[in-house]
């Protein structure tokens, strides 16, 4: 028994001796017909309302952390931000599905699903600072560094959640993408390795309309995203990726799916980007004003808050105190990044390998003396 | 399965069974090595490096992975942010460029960007080099593309027991390595002692002594510079021959030592010149040992063109004459 030993065969068409890929029904692949969603509808009733309490209040600080963010570049003390306003429903169930054990592989506007899943808030930032290229422990936190080079990071996951299966041990690892991101051949070799290695793996496509300026339409001519699972024959799923809640039970269910052994699955959120792709960006120069607002109709914290509100689980108190905690959150950022960083030069050749090669010595003793210099002069 | 102990053996063995048994004595050692690549399983690789090893180890310790470059090293990266210690086959030269940017952006920094705290012990074997007669992109010399990325060893040996020794340390190193083995000497034949064969990464080792020069090299240009020195005897000259076995890191401190005891020195690599690894030597050569050298360091290497066609490449490969027409350059008139 090996971990390949996992795929159904179907019967090959006897006009093809000798066939043996193994073949399966398209169909239970097939995405969802409309994006699944839970707000607004009877579902909601079904969920524990202390989850959904926690989740509205996760919302309500991830935004005012997107928030402060977006003003501390403004103020020359982050060097960018990649801001997900208008996507925290999906940053927030990411990182709310995701167990102690379980690995998370984000991308660069990941940094809110990083936050949620424990990760010192100011720590996340350390990379978009640029004080350091990653501020937390990868290993103590089960967080993969925010990840730049689009895609590249799916196929880690793949293997990580691959180690983990072969070690028996119950690890999900989560890859979180943009709908850019779907069109780099490293998104599809992570697709076909998960899905041959039956790899306990989830897929989280949040497609925000936009690649910086390249709308979908010119990114991509599938049926959806989430098609694009079909063809690797792993499942894809289509949800509302404003709806938190429909957001985090998908997800929930691509988790039991793993843990279960019935392998990958890719998850395509319907969301978008208020904000510009980052603070360097000017996004009227490719949307128009209507389409924005109509999707501040559709914001997710809002939406939450109302249908919460209607459901009779959330009330002005607990409004209250979770705005009260993001303004304590956006109170600590402030405090720490008007503060300069301490930097070390000295620290450049520390851990390029495990030790310094002779030419990195002689290259951090020349560091070195110029800086005495510097010190002396 | 891992329970399994190596007995030393003193045989007489190929490269190719060199690397086969480096393999085969690491992943007994130590369960969590695994190997994965194109071929690697049922088949033994396309040279048959792997040969036996899924029959000892499993299928899953010597996984047959789909056809993605990318995709296996960008798994084994996962895999070893888990706590193994994988092993990538790259199939021929040219064929692990789509692995580029996993390589560079991430293997090769890992460990850097995230404070030491995440390292990966991934070793990269990679088929390299013209010789065997091998048609487009079969053939392609790509060290210096490896060698100018910090965060990596880049690594090649040149005999039987540094094939088993280097790829065990390579294996055992808690840095990234690229091993690049000269396909060419796959079927050179030598004794074999694998207690013996200990190499660490980073010692070039002096092949040959002389006094007149000293060639420089590496990898599948050693047999020819050795054949080289020997016919060298005949015009007078008495030539050292250096292999260098590591390109990162650089044993800048045995080659300045070796150039400063003859004062003159001829870099031999097949890769093309311009910009290449025999760029850097010269350089540093130049840098270290002004003072001692009688002539410019010169450099034989591969033309600056896309390898050639099978039937052309003995034009393009740097051959003996070559080698000793740069030697007859080194201003003996002095």
């Amino acid at each position: 028994m090996t971990v390949l030993d996992h795929r159904p065969t179907a019967p090959v068409p006897p006009w093809l001796p000798g066939a043996t890929d193994p073949r399966t029904d398209p169909a239970p692949l097939l995405p969802d017909h409309t994006p699944v969603r839970v707000l607004g509808t009877p579902e909601l009733a079904k969920h524990d309302p202390e989850l959904l309490r926690d989740l509205y209040r996760r919302l309500v600080i991830g935004r005012r952390y997107n928030q402060q963010a977006t003003t501390l570049t403004k103020q020359g003390r982050l060097a960018v931000y990649p801001s997900s306003t208008g996507q925290e429903a999906c940053e927030v169930a990411a990182a709310t599905v995701l167990r102690p054990q379980d690995w998370l592989f984000p991308s660069y506007r990941d940094t809110l699903a990083v936050v949620g899943r424990g990760v010192d808030p100011l720590a996340a930032l350390t990379l978009l600072r640029g004080s350091a290229h990653t501020g937390y422990d990868p290993v103590a936190t089960r967080t993969a560094p925010l990840c730049t080079p689009l895609a590249t990071q799916a196929p880690h996951a793949v293997g990580l959640a691959h180690a983990a299966r072969l070690r028996g041990e119950d690890v999900i690892a989560l890859a979180m993408l943009g709908d850019g991101g779907t069109s780099e051949g490293d998104f599809h070799e992570a697709l076909n390795f998960a899905a041959v290695l039956n790899a306990p793996v989830v897929f989280l496509v949040q497609n925000n309309g936009y690649a910086i300026s390249v709308p979908l339409t010119k990114q991509s001519a599938a049926p959806s995203l989430a098609h694009k699972a079909v063809g690797y024959g792993l499942p894809g799923r289509l949800v509302d990726g404003n709806d938190v809640v429909a957001v985090h039970e998908v997800l929930s269910e691509a988790f039991d799916r793993a843990r279960n052994g019935g392998g990958p699955t890719l998850v395509e959120a319907l969301t978008y980007r208020l904000d510009a792709h980052t603070n360097a960006d000017d996004a009227t120069r490719y949307r128009v004003s209507a389409e924005v607002e109509a999707w501040r109709e559709h914001d997710p914290v809002t939406l939450m808050e109302r249908h919460l509100r209607e459901a009779g689980v959330l009330d002005d108190a607990l409004v209250a105190r979770a705005a009260e905690q993001a303004e304590a959150l956006a109170a600590t950022m402030r405090a720490e990044f008007h503060a300069e960083p301490q930097l070390d030069p000295h620290s450049l050749f520390q851990h390029v390998y495990a030790e310094p090669t002779p030419q990195l010595r002689e290259q951090a003793d020349q560091l070195a003396a110029e800086l005495a210099a510097e010190a002396g002069a | 399965m891992s329970t399994v102990t190596t007995e030393p053996s003193v045989r007489t063995s190929t490269m190719a069974q060199a690397l086969n048994a480096a393999l085969r004595d690491e992943m007994r050692a130590d369960p969590t090595v695994h190997l994965l690549g194109e071929d690697v399983g049922t088949l033994g690789g396309v040279f048959r490096i792997t040969d036996g090893l899924a029959a000892e180890f499993g299928a899953d310790r010597c996984l047959d992975t789909p056809l993605a470059e990318a995709g296996i090293l960008g798994t084994a990266v996962g895999m070893a942010m888990y706590g193994l210690r994988p092993v990538v086959e790259m199939q021929f030269d040219a064929f692990a460029y789509p692995a580029m940017e996993q390589l560079v952006s991430h293997v090769a920094k890992m460990r850097n960007r995230t404070a030491g705290k995440l390292a990966l012990p991934i070793t990269v074997r990679i088929p390299y080099g013209g010789g065997i007669g091998g048609v487009e992109h079969h053939s392609d010399s790509s060290e210096s593309y490896y060698a100018s990325t910090p965060g990596l060893h880049v690594v090649t040996p040149a005999t039987v027991d540094d094939a088993y020794g280097l790829l065990r340390a390579s294996i055992a190193s808690d840095d990234p390595v690229i091993f690049l083995e000269p396909k060419r000497l796959y079927w050179s034949k030598a004794e074999l002692n694998t207690a013996a064969a200990t190499e660490p990464i980073g010692r070039a080792v002096l092949r040959r002594q002389g006094g007149s020069a000293v060639l420089i090299t590496y990898g599948p240009s050693l047999p020819v510079c050795l054949e080289a020195a020997e016919a060298a005897k005949a015009e007078g000259w008495d030539l050292a021959v250096l292999d260098l076995r590591s390109l990162v890191p650089f044993d800048d401190a045995t080659v300045a030592q070796v150039v400063r005891s003859v004062g003159r020195a001829v870099v031999v690599h097949e890769s093309t010149g311009f910009g290449g690894v025999g760029a850097e030597i010269a350089a540093r050569v130049t840098e270290r040992c002004f003072h001692h050298l009688a002539a410019p360091v010169l450099r034989v290497t591969g033309f600056d063109i896309p390898f050639p066609p099978p039937m052309l490449e003995h034009h393009h490969l740097p051959g003996v004459d070559r080698i000793l027409d740069a030697v007859a350059k080194l201003q003996w008139e002095d």
